[in-house]
C-alpha cells in the first residue's frame, strides 16, 4: 500500500520556469520582425495636421517622402526658424525637388515609376507658400500623385 | 584521469538577457502607418489652351485667407458647416437631369454634379493645417455623396466597396465590384480644383 501513499505526501512542485526564455524569444522575435528603423533623421519638426477622411498609403517601397516644418531644435541656430524642407538627411531647397525625385526615380525599376507617390509630411505650423512651392515643383517633374500625410482625427474640435 | 563530464552552463540567465533585448525592441518600435489624403495634382498646362467657360453658378469659391479665415461663396463661414456647405452645392441639381441627387433644386445653385466644381484658394500665409482641414472638409462632402448612394444602390457604403475591392481574400466578383465604384464615382465625380 506504501506505493499509493507516496503521492499525498506535501508539497506542491515548484512550476517550471525553463519555458520562460522560449515565451520571450517569441515576443522579442515579433517585435524584431515587426520594428521599422526610420529611414531618414528628422531635422525638421513634424507635427502632422488632423483629417478624418484618410486612405491608408500602402506599399512603402513606392513613396518619396518630402518633410518640410521648421528646423528642430538643435539646427534652429544655424539655419533659422523659418519653415525649411528637408530630403534624404539634409535641408533642402525648393529647386533641389526636381532632382530628388529623378534620383528616386532612377532608383526604382522603370514599370514601377508610374505608380510612385510623394508623400508630403508637412508640420500644421508651416505655411501654404512653401507647399505651394513644393507642388509647384512636383508638377514641372510630373510627380502629380501626392499625399498629404496626417494625423488620424477629428479636424473640426481643434 | 578519470573522464569528466563538463558542467552544464547555467541558462537561468538566458530569460534576463531575452528580456532586455525585447525591451529595447518595445521601445523603439513605432508601428508606422502612413495615412493621408491622397490627391492628384494637376498637370502644368499649355499657355495657349483656352480655359473651358464654365457658368459661375457651377463654381464653389472656397477662400482661405493668410488669418486662417473662411470665405465660402463670399460669405463667412466656420468650418464645421462647410462640409454641408458643400453637400449642398454638389447634390444641388438645379438643372433636373440628375435624378439621384436629393437636393434643393435651386436653379441658382449647381446645375448637376458632374457639373459642379469645388475651387479652393488659399494664400501664402495660410497655415497648413488649416489647408488640411478644408481640403479633409470636403473631400468628406464627397464621401458622404458617395456612400448615400452606395447605400441606395448596392446597400453597404462606399468605403465599405472599396475596403472589399483591396481585401485579397473578398469572396464576391471584384469586375463586378470594380464597375460599381466606377458607377458611383462617375455619379459624384471629384472635381477639385486648386487655384495657383
Amino acid at each position: 500500500m506504501a506505493k499509493f501513499n507516496k503521492k499525498k505526501s506535501g508539497d506542491m512542485p515548484a512550476i517550471s520556469t525553463a519555458s520562460l526564455p522560449d515565451i520571450v524569444f517569441m515576443l522579442l522575435f515579433f517585435f524584431m520582425v515587426a520594428t521599422v528603423m526610420r529611414q531618414n533623421t528628422l531635422m525638421v519638426e513634424n507635427n502632422l495636421p488632423f483629417a478624418d477622411q484618410v486612405e491608408k498609403l500602402d506599399k512603402k517601397d513606392l513613396v518619396m517622402y518630402i518633410y518640410a516644418g521648421k528646423p528642430s531644435e538643435n539646427y534652429a541656430k544655424q539655419y533659422g526658424s523659418s519653415a525649411k524642407i528637408q530630403l534624404n538627411d539634409k535641408f533642402a531647397d525648393v529647386s533641389e525637388i526636381a532632382a530628388f525625385i529623378a534620383a528616386e526615380r532612377a532608383s526604382k525599376r522603370e514599370e514601377l515609376v508610374p505608380f510612385l507617390t510623394t508623400a508630403l509630411k508637412v508640420d500644421s505650423d508651416a505655411n501654404m507658400g512653401l507647399v505651394s512651392d513644393i507642388k509647384k515643383e512636383l508638377r514641372k517633374v510630373n510627380a502629380l500623385k501626392i499625399n498629404y500625410t496626417t494625423k488620424k482625427g477629428s479636424v473640426v474640435e481643434q | 584521469m578519470a573522464k569528466r563530464a563538463a558542467p552544464e552552463v547555467n541558462a537561468g540567465s538566458m530569460a534576463d538577457i531575452a528580456f532586455l533585448l525585447l525591451i529595447f525592441f518595445l521601445v523603439t518600435t513605432t508601428i508606422e502607418t502612413d495615412a493621408g489624403i491622397n490627391r492628384k495634382l494637376p498637370p502644368m498646362e499649355d499657355e495657349n489652351v483656352q480655359p473651358p467657360v464654365i457658368k459661375k453658378k457651377n463654381i464653389f469659391t472656397v477662400l482661405l485667407n493668410g488669418k486662417d479665415e473662411l470665405l465660402v461663396e463670399d460669405e463667412r463661414m466656420e468650418l464645421k458647416d462647410l462640409r454641408q456647405a458643400a453637400i449642398d452645392f454638389l447634390d444641388n441639381g438645379g438643372d433636373g437631369s440628375c435624378d439621384y441627387c436629393k437636393g434643393a433644386k435651386d436653379s441658382e445653385s449647381s446645375d448637376n454634379p458632374d457639373k459642379a466644381i469645388i475651387s479652393l484658394k488659399n494664400e501664402r500665409e495660410t497655415t497648413y493645417k488649416t489647408y488640411i482641414a478644408v481640403q479633409n472638409e470636403l473631400v468628406a462632402a464627397y464621401n458622404v455623396l458617395r456612400d448615400r448612394r452606395a447605400t441606395d444602390l448596392y446597400g453597404i457604403t462606399f468605403a465599405e466597396m472599396e475596403a472589399n475591392y483591396d481585401d485579397v481574400n473578398w469572396p464576391g466578383n471584384k469586375t463586378k465590384l470594380k464597375e460599381q465604384i466606377e458607377k458611383i464615382k462617375l455619379e459624384y465625380p471629384q472635381k477639385l480644383s486648386e487655384v495657383q
